[in-house]
């Protein structure tokens, strides 16, 4: 897609674009992120969702931190306001998406088998499964991981990367490339912290802020639905602009893209 | 193990840009992995030959560029290295700070080498000049 715009290039990285070739061999200067093919399927499905007006919300955090239980009270409670579909990536089972669909939503179950992660061709090959007409938001849960997921765009618009009260408040800095890509970051499990005297909430999203990471970060739990109307009145928020991007003909990528463009788009002026 | 991924897609760039310039193998990759990229220069190099095993680059080296975090101040206007954890301003220590470089995951060049031509050469075709 932009193979000719020359959008790689940064001024971090510019001078690489005119190094000498040299004698004796024939250097080929590329450029190109290594993950292109990746990035390309991403706007595809980017495009499906636009052309719906559909939000897509991309779910990430280690295994067990809550991203089921979340959809789960999430779903009942939108119910009346949203139609909402979900994709699952899990490693084996199909034990979440039937967990979703208990609740009467459409889910489909991605079982990633031994990848580690969701990439936009497997979202995509999903989204054949479902049917899209009439959803207004589509939760993309990934497979429990705080590493690779946030290097593959899925096409989502949107990450939300969940940090349970039971992992470290230190998680931020110990995964900075997860928690910079985050949209939103949702400190989980909150009923537990009468419990646990080891979790400063204060001191998980001061790390944030060390990523640069401007985010809101919402503190709740699902189980006991605690703090949940916020997260609730963000969705809402991020539909609203979501539609009003789509009238517009715009879209959007998740947060980690987002220096790279700024910085593109002050190039190309 | 996502590098092994990573490392499937590095392949089918590289098969394309030996394609592109007729070429026939190779000889050298040159990657640029920003420490903020979420890949690890080792676990790729262990993935590369797996990935590469059997196509017109397996005997090619890998070999990385190092690409240092650098930010650019939002607040002050500076820009600072920094690292991974602590992406603030180097100078005033304002978190409202942009990433120049450091996030990186670019295939940056290629050597190849070149396919023997069948074509006559120049001197054959005019041997009397
Ligand atoms: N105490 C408490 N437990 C929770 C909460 N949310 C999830 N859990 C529990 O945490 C475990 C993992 O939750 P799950 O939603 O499957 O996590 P996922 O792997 O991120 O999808 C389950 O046993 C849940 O019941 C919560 O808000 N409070
Ligand atoms: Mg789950
Ligand atoms: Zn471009
Ligand atoms: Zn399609
Ligand atoms: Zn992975
Ligand atoms: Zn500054």
């Amino acid at each position: 897609m932009c193979d000719t715009c020359g959008c790689n290039l940064t001024p971090g990285n510019q001078h690489l674009a005119f190094k000498p070739v040299a004698r004796g061999a024939t250097a080929v200067s590329v450029l190109k992120g290594l993950l292109a093919k990746n990035d390309d399927q991403a706007a595809h499905n980017r495009e499906h969702f636009d052309r719906r007006g559909i939000l897509a919300i991309n779910l990430m955090s280690s295994p067990g931190s809550g991203k089921t239980a979340l959809l789960e009270a999430t779903l009942v409670a939108l119910k009346n306001e949203f139609t909402c579909a979900v994709i699952e990536g899990d490693l084996e089972t199909e034990n979440d998406a039937e967990r979703i669909r208990a609740k009467g939503v459409q889910a489909h179950q991605i079982v990633t088998g031994t990848a580690c992660h969701l990439d936009a061709h497997l979202v995509h090959d999903a989204l054949h499964h479902m049917t899209l007409d009439g959803v207004d938001i589509l939760f993309i849960e990934n497979v429990g991981n705080l590493v690779c997921p946030a290097s593959f765009d899925l096409g989502q618009h949107l990450n939300v990367t969940l940090l349970s009260v039971t992992e470290g408040d230190d998680k931020p800095a110990k995964y900075p490339v997860m928690f910079r890509a985050a949209d939103a970051m949702l400190l989980t499990k909150t009923d537990l912290l009468a419990v646990l005297d080891d979790f400063d909430c204060d001191k998980a999203e001061a790390h944030l802020r060390n990523l640069a990471n401007p985010a809101p970060v919402m503190r709740l739990s699902a189980r006991r639905e605690q703090g949940m109307e916020a997260w609730y009145a963000w969705l809402r928020e991020q539909l609203a602009a979501q539609r009003a991007r789509v009238a517009v003909g715009q879209s959007r990528r998740p947060a980690i893209q987002g220096d790279g463009q700024k910085l593109h788009s002050a190039t190309a002026r | 193990m996502h590098e092994l991924s990573v490392a499937q897609a590095l392949v089918e760039q590289v098969d394309a840009v030996i394609d592109q310039h007729n070429a026939a193998q190779a000889s050298l990759i040159r990657v640029r992995i920003g420490p903020l990229a979420g890949v690890v220069p080792e676990l790729l190099a262990t993935a590369f030959p797996l990935a590469a095993a059997g196509s017109r680059m397996e005997h090619a080296q890998l070999e990385f560029t190092h690409a240092p975090i650098q930010v650019h101040c939002q607040t002050c206007g500076l820009d600072t290295e920094a690292a991974m954890n602590r992406l603030v301003c180097g100078a005033c220590g304002d978190w409202h700070t942009q990433i120049l470089s450091g996030d990186e995951l670019l295939l940056e060049s290629v050597e190849l080498e070149t396919v023997p031509t069948l074509a006559p050469s120049p001197y054959f075709l005019t041997p009397n000049s």
